[in-house]
């Protein structure tokens, strides 16, 4: 079986310019995969599966990521010279980046052929809003079918070249994509017998408003259901 | 009925006891009913595994006359909702329920069929089936072993017999219970107030 590092060696010499990045998984399975710029996505894909060395012919898993917008903050130390004359201070600064978000498209491929695998492939989009197609890789592998209505409908990643992209989990007049991290649900909390955290907050929205001379008392009551 | 001679039930053993039997047409009717209630089959995820294993023959739900289970919601007394009622799902399932004849019982099986179970917070589904439909029995578990859903029949039967009304006949909406539409964001309405409002709960100002 090739590294993923070999892997993208051989498609750079194949594909040369690809957009083809190693991505590194740091923990301790260490299943590092391949990020694939999406114009070439389908090429590469279809090399992937007909080339006799890897013969990734199955394609076990499709998922999808949401990387929300996220904000860094990257300190940066600095030398700054004591005009004194005595030793440079060591001065911090905070720099706030805005790092911009986007979908993210997984396939885990396997060979049955050559009994090996998984090589893990990544599509992004360009951001989460107006810019979310990427092409299909159903025309490639056909187990990625429902998989990618699943990512469709749960992310609202746009296939391009889908046979029949529509929902697959919720209904087709749903407007939501249930997995984004920005999505909010129903407000239909009104009855948390044993509400915490999050659920908590929205349940308190509901509750009656408190009486003002009421004693504060213990811990709260809830009542069996009626 | 006014001017019947009273007779205690103490009575009535004592005659039992000397082979004879005294009843009426409808606690005969009651008893009847109550041995032959019909369930729909109709199973909706793993709480109906132990339905159908109470209907099998180690656990035999055909002791206690509801074998029969009808593949039509004409021909059935009882829909046990057996499993997570998805959102999707929901309207099918009211929609089965509307068309059973009265009378009929409703038994929520599961904790998923109560409140939404481990799913209550999910997007995806309901938080209990009594929101929609009027319920007679609650049977807690997930799932419940079969010789819950047993006892839970037995008690369905012993409010048959006492001739006490279903809770569909004791709601707002006897007969027919308002099937939701699929919305944009989730089901219209997503409960039927006339049937279903949050219990009161008195909580410490804390």
């Amino acid at each position: 079986m090739q590294t993923p590092e070999q892997i993208r060696d051989r498609l750079l010499a194949r594909f040369p310019g690809a957009g083809v990045t190693f991505v590194a998984n740091p923990g301790a399975s260490a299943q590092h995969s391949l990020l694939l710029a999406a114009s070439e996505a389908r090429a590469i894909a279809e090399f992937l599966r007909d080339d006799p060395e890897l013969a990734l012919d199955t394609c076990s898993n499709v998922t999808g990521v949401d990387w929300p917008e996220k904000e860094i903050v990257e300190t940066i130390k600095k030398n700054v010279p004591d005009p004194a004359g005595g030793p440079d201070k060591v001065v911090e600064e905070k720099m706030k980046k805005t790092q911009p978000g986007c979908l993210e498209v997984i396939y885990h491929l396997y060979s049955m052929s050559r009994k090996q695998g998984p090589v893990v492939i990544r599509l992004r989009t360009g951001n989460r809003t107006d810019n979310v197609t990427l092409p299909s890789l159903t025309p490639v592998w056909r187990a990625c079918d429902f998989q990618e209505r699943e990512v469709y409908d749960l992310f609202g990643i746009v296939f391009a070249g889908h046979p029949d992209l529509r929902r697959i989990l919720m209904w087709d007049g749903f407007k939501d994509h249930p997995m984004r991290k920005d999505y909010v649900d129903p407000d239909d909390f009104e009855w948390e017998p044993t509400p915490h955290d999050d659920v908590l907050e929205r349940a308190k929205e509901h509750y009656p408003a408190a009486p003002v001379t009421a004693a504060p008392t213990a811990s709260p009551t809830p009542e069996g259901k009626a | 009925m006014s001017d019947a001679p009273v007779i205690t039930d103490s009575e009535r053993d004592e005659l039992r006891r000397h082979g004879i039997m005294l009843t009426s047409l409808g606690e005969l009717a009651a008893w009847g009913r109550s041995k032959s209630v019909w369930p729909l089959q109709f199973g909706l995820a793993c709480c109906a595994i132990e339905m159908i294993s109470a209907s099998m023959a180690r656990f035999d739900i055909a002791r206690f006359g509801s074998e029969v289970f009808r593949p039509s919601p004409r021909q059935a007394d009882l829909l046990i909702v057996s499993g997570t009622v998805t959102k999707k799902m929901a309207p099918q399932v009211i929609r089965l329920w509307n068309q059973m004849p009265d009378p009929k019982y409703c038994i929520a099986m599961g904790a998923c069929a109560i409140s939404g179970g481990p799913f209550k917070q999910g997007y995806n589904v309901l938080k209990g089936i009594d929101r929609f439909i009027p319920v007679d029995i609650y049977i807690p578990g997930c799932p419940p072993r079969p010789e819950a859903l047993l006892h839970g029949l037995i008690q369905l039967q012993e409010k048959i017999k006492s001739g006490a009304p279903t809770a569909g006949a004791q709601s707002a909406r006897p007969g027919e219970c308002v099937i939701p539409e699929f919305g944009a964001h989730d089901l219209e309405p997503s409960k039927d107030p006339a049937i279903w409002q949050p219990p009161v709960i008195t909580r410490g100002t804390s």
